[in-house]
This record gives C-alpha cells, structure tokens and sequence, in this order.
C-alpha cells in the first residue's frame, strides 16, 4: 500500500471521483491552473478541463450558491473555500440554503454539495489563514461536517461526502497536509460519515479528538505507555452528527476522559462530547470530563512565540492526559 | 418623497420617479408597448396574436382573483401572513408566459403569480401559506423551487442551475426573480458578476415596486436605475414598464433566447407598484401616501385595465365576457381552496422527516421522544 500524504488523499479522491463520475466537478479561488493555493486540485485542470475545474471569481458567497443551484440540478459540486477564515461570507447560503434545500422543499430538491475547506493553525498564518469554525456550523441542521485526521480517512470520507446525498463541510487541517503521511490504497474504498474510529487501543483513560490534536494525541500515548499509562484514543472523524454511541462506548472504556480539539475552548465541539457523555455515561465515569482546547481568544496571532502558546502540541497534550490517568 | 407622519402626503406633487406618480416619471427611460391608455407604440404584428394575449389577460385576472381571495383568507384566520402581489401582474405574469415549460424559476415569496403562471399548482400555494410542508412542491416535470425569502441568495442559485444546464448542452434558461431591495445585497452582485464572467443562460428579473418593505427606492441606490448595473458587468440590461404585460413578454422572449443562442445574462427591470402592503403584517400608511399611491397606480398604470382597454378596442373583451371570465376563474379557485383546506393535516412527527436524505440518530431520538409525549398525552 503506497504511503501519502494528507493532501494527496484529497487530490486522490478528487481524481479518482471525478473520473467515476461526470457529474462530480470543482470550483473555487486558484483551484484551476494554479491547482489550488495547497496544490490539493494540482493536475486535475490538466486531466479535466476549465469546465470541470473551475477558476471561479473571488466571492465565496457565490462560489456556495452557485455550487448549491448545481448540486439542486443533479450536479456533484465540490467547492473549496481557500481558507476555513473565508467561509463566512458563504454562511448565509451555507446554512440558509444548503442546509435547507431539502426540509424546506419537504423532500422535492436536495443539495449534494461538499464544500472544502482548509482550516487550523500552526503554520504562521495569522488570525485570517489559521481559525477553526467548524463549531459554528456543528448546531445547523441539515449540514454534515466531517473532519478527518489521517490520509486513509481522507480519501475515505472525502468519497463518501462526494457520494452524499446531502451537503458536507469538508474541514481538512492545513498542518496535516504535508506533515502527516499514512498508507491510503489505491483502489476504491469509502469511509462512513457519522462513524468515529478508535485510533489506539487503552485502559486508563480516554481520548477523544479530531484533526491536528489528535496526532499529538497518539505522540503523547505512545511517550505515556512508557509510564505505564494506557491511552485509549477516539477520533471522531464527523463532528456533526456526533458518533453518539462510539462516544459513550470509548469513555465508558476507562471512566476518564479528556477531549482534545485546537478550536477556541468554549463553544467548541469538546463542549457537546461532554454533553453527550454526561446525559448518557456520568456514574460510568471515574473523573470529572476535561477538556484542553485553544484559549478562548481570536485565532490565531502572527507573532511565532505567541501562536506558539495557542497552539497545542504534543507536551501539553501529554501534560494533561498524564494529569487525568493519575486522578 | 415626502411624506408627514401620519401618512398624508405633503407634497404629493413633487413625488420622485421611483416612487412614481403615474405620467410624471420619464417614459423614455423604459420600454413600453402598451401605454395604460391601451394603445400600442409599436407593432406586435407577428409577435403577440390574439390567443396570446386573451391568455395573458385571463392569466392576469385568474392571479389577481387569487390574491384577493388569498387576503381574505388571511383575516378570516384561515391562511398564516401573506405576501400579496396585486398591481405587478404583468411583471410576473409576462415574464413567466415567455419561458418554456422546462425552464427553472426562482421565485420569492411575493412571486406566486409568476409561480402559478408557470405550472404551480393554486392548492400547492394555498398550502403554503397555511403553513404546510408539502406547499412549495414543484409540479412534476417542472422545475420551480421554493419561495427564497432570505433576500437575493437565490440569484447565485440560478447562476447555477444554468451553469449547469448549460454543461449538460441543454437549451433552457434559469430565470430569478428579485425585488429593488435584493439589489442592493452581495449575492446579487455576485450573482451578475459570475453569471456575466461565464456567460450562463441566466435571467435576473428585477420587480422595482419602489419599496423595500418601507424604504423608498432613491435610499436604497445611488444607481438612477436598476438596469443600469448591467452595464458594469457587461451584460444586458433592460428598463421596462413592468406594467404592460406586451413590453415584459417581448423582454423576457428575447432574454431567453440570447440565452440559449449563448449571449449570456440578461438583467431586467420591470418598474411596478404593489397595491397593498408588504405583508398582511405590514402597514403602508406608515410610511408612504398610500391611499395616493394606490389609487393614482390603480386607475392610470393598472396592468390588466391597459390590456383590457386594449382587448375592448380589437372586440376581443367585453362586460359578459369578463363575467364569464370570473365566474370560471372563481370556480377554480374554490376548487383549489377546497383542496388545500381538506388537505391532511400535518402531524406534529413529520417536522423531523427530511432533514437529511436519512435520518440521523439525535433526530430519530427525537421524534421518538416527542410521540412518547403524544402517546401519553392521547392515553389521558
């Protein structure tokens, strides 16, 4: 099995899904000839032509829109916002008009549209090249938002969200791209949305994370079980809707359980995890539910010390995770 | 304009063009065919012949009828609030008679008389006024959406559907209808600006009725016009009397068939009035000379008295015709009333189906938790 990158398990799934299917195209800022600003379109200009790769106007509003009225006539858009920061001017017709394509049409048009995005920080880029917004979309019914970790679940998902019959916001973690590298076949395989993947087996305490933090997640188990602590690790993989019963499955495993994301802390997804576990598992747990999570301040700033003390990384994940196996 | 506050005009002479007072505002600047006296400016010879326009005005009348009736089903508390049209008839209706059965239509939610006109069912907007699920269902084979009413976001929607018409090589258009104030959003420049780079057989049907709820035209643009943006996205733009329904049927014939020929966009403004308020919710005496306004748009820019003085004249209208007309039309709509009223009620579960293509498990939690109060509810 070949081992690639993160990116070039989007690339990989693009191509070979375009291929499979017609109706199934790009659109966005500099995916064309540039082949995206990450290289993740590079080549399918090439292979596809302008009509299926398309260089579209810089206004994300109506790269969404347009992507949506494509997606209602039985196209299969897929619709990258250069930069996670710049989906918001696309919010009005993410969660007005995608999200509501079929509930307000009781069922009569649908949306299947993926939109892409590259979010999260640690690569120096500042409070608009580096957010999170996945959590402001994780309370929109009618959207699915999927947020893989590892280049096989990449490629998976990235099929499956392309395959879905309703729209998908496709969060893919821009430090990943070149950093994290795994074996991906190269045949046809697709990864179930709403389904979280256990990534490492424990019993002393579990993890729960998706993206970047979820790498320094398994950095921090492996150091840990030289200690002797055991981390069980959860990736949720899809945000919303949250993977319920693997959830409370993981953290009944070991009675604690600490969460794990780079979004801001409050607000963020680690919040309705902690939900989730509290309605269904509390007297199954062992500790109080922790969270390590970006601070609650924009992210993220340019100067490197100080987007440094953002970000987490492995030492602080494995501070906390040692903290809470030896409560 | 200049209004007091308590909705009595002050100086309701000097009423600006965009806000007209019928005859002050300059004809020049719009096409017009037929003038609100019934007669032509030009020849239709060969364009529009008779059955045509008997069509346009029965269709016309059949949605006026239906407004009416609608409004009155809103204070008798047998129909939620509603948007009426009365007064922009031939806007919606022309402009819909020019497509073809298999064009897309992208209506707000004051555009059922262009819906209607398309192949909408009447019940269907029945329904959707009172409320139910099932009320903006496209007829089968037609491709009609729903109602937009976030305002402009549906421009990009068309830009879509015929960009993508357009990479299926099909011969159809996609035509959006907005009002004066979705101008001035971003999707709708985005919307003329992807449509122009692309050229995609998109329409943008523009329904200046000179107000945006109660902000007048000259507040909400700089631009003397509507049309005139066009030309900053090099497309077309049309200025027409959105209240002859000759003049909105040639436009939008035209707008199709550049389209189809690969021409690209066309933006169309279509200078009307509504009649009433905004919303049955809306009171216009706060903000305009309404009973003025009204009754100056009513007897000398009426779409159907134009087409009817016109239809006199060629002995194609007379009184009992018109009563037969009405009689048959009324009919109709209590037979589509009736429909809508027995229709089955919606059941508190249903607001949990279709949200997603299969249903997720908090949902189903949901709707379970929600019958098990009803199953306790129904055993007292």
């Amino acid at each position: 099995m070949a081992v690639i990158s993160y990116i070039d398990a989007v690339t990989q799934a693009l191509r070979e899904e375009m291929q499979r299917d017609k109706r199934v195209f790009v659109l966005g800022e500099d995916v064309g000839v540039r082949g995206g600003v990450f290289r993740a379109t590079n080549g399918l200009y090439e292979e596809f032509g302008e009509e299926r790769v398309i260089d579209t106007p810089l206004a994300e509003s109506a790269i969404a829109g347009v992507a949506i009225g494509a997606a209602a006539y039985g196209m299969r858009p897929v619709a990258e916002m250069q930069f996670a920061d710049f989906i918001m001017p696309a919010v009005n017709q993410i969660v007005s008009e995608a999200a509501k394509m079929r509930y307000r049409s009781n069922n009569d048009w649908h949306c299947p549209l993926v939109i892409r995005a590259p979010y999260g920080g640690g690569v120096h880029g500042a409070l608009y090249h580096s957010q999170s917004v996945e959590a402001m979309f994780n309370s929109v019914p009618g959207l699915k938002i999927v947020a893989p970790s590892t280049p096989y679940d990449v490629k998976g998902l990235l099929k499956a969200a392309i395959r879905d019959d309703d729209p998908v916001l496709f969060f893919e973690h821009k430090r990943c791209y070149r950093l994290i590298k795994g074996e991906v076949p190269d045949t046809d395989y697709t990864v179930p949305i709403g389904k979280a993947d256990v990534k490492r087996e424990g019993e002393d305490l579990t993890v729960i994370s998706y993206g970047l933090t979820l790498h320094f997640a398994l950095q921090a188990a492996e150091k840990l079980a030289e200690e002797g602590i055991s981390a069980h690790i959860l990736d949720l993989r899809t945000l919303y809707p949250l993977d319920k019963e693997s959830i409370v499955e993981a953290a009944r495993k070991t009675g604690k359980v600490l969460i794990i994301h780079e979004d801001n802390k409050e607000g963020g997804i680690g919040g309705e995890v902690a939900a989730i576990i509290a309605e269904e598992c509390l007297f199954d747990l062992d500790a109080p539910i922790k969270r390590l999570a970006g601070p609650d301040i924009p992210a993220m700033p340019y100067s490197p010390p100080l987007e440094k003390f953002f970000m987490l990384n492995p030492e602080k994940v494995m501070v906390a995770m040692r903290d809470l196996a030896e409560f | 304009m200049s209004v007091s506050i308590n909705g009595l005009p002050e100086q309701a002479g000097k009423l600006k063009a965009n806000t007209p007072v019928p005859g002050e505002e300059n004809t020049a600047e719009m096409y017009q065919v037929l003038t609100p006296e019934g007669e032509l400016r030009e020849s239709i010879e060969g364009k529009i012949d008779e059955a045509l326009m008997l069509r346009m005005y029965k269709n016309m009348l059949r949605v006026r009828m239906f407004d009416r009736k609608s409004i009155i089903l809103q204070r008798q508390g047998r129909m939620g609030t509603y948007a009426p049209f009365e007064g922009q008839e031939a806007s919606q209706v022309g402009s819909a008679m020019a497509l073809s059965p298999h064009d897309w239509l992208f209506p707000t939610y004051r555009d059922h008389a262009a819906a209607i006109t398309h192949g909408q069912m009447m019940f269907r907007v029945f329904l959707y006024w009172m409320g139910h699920m099932e009320g903006s269902i496209s007829p089968e084979g037609k491709k009609i959406m729903p109602p937009c009413v976030p305002i402009a976001t549906q421009t990009v929607h068309a830009v879509g559907t015929a960009w993508a018409s357009k990479l299926k090589g099909e011969q159809s258009v996609s035509i959006a209808y907005l009002g004066d104030g979705a101008t001035s959003e971003g999707d709708f420049h985005e919307s003329l600006n992807f449509a122009g780079v692309y050229k995609v057989p998109v329409i943008f049907f523009c329904q200046n009725n000179g107000y945006a709820i109660s902000v007048p035209f000259e507040k909400q643009s700089a631009s003397k016009t509507i049309a005139q943006r066009a030309d900053a996205y090099d497309m077309k733009g049309v200025r027409i009397d959105g209240n002859d329904i000759f003049a909105v049927w040639l436009t939008v014939k035209k707008a199709v068939e550049r389209g189809i020929k690969g021409e690209g966009p066309t933006l169309i403004e279509a200078i009307t009035f509504r009649y009433g308020a905004h919303t049955t919710a809306d009171d216009p005496k706060k903000y305009r000379a309404q009973e003025l306004l009204s009754r100056e748009w009513r007897e000398k820019r009426d779409p159907l008295k134009r087409l009817q003085l016109f239809l006199q004249k060629k002995g194609l209208w007379n009184e009992i015709m018109e009563e037969q007309w009405l009689k048959e039309i009324n009919i109709q709509i209590d037979e589509e009333l009736a429909k809508a009223e027995s229709y089955p009620k919606s059941k508190p579960g249903d607001m949990f189906t279709h949200v997603y293509a299969e249903m997720p498990w908090h949902i189903r939690e949901q709707q379970k938790e929600l019958q098990n109060i009803l199953d306790k509810e129904g055993k007292k």
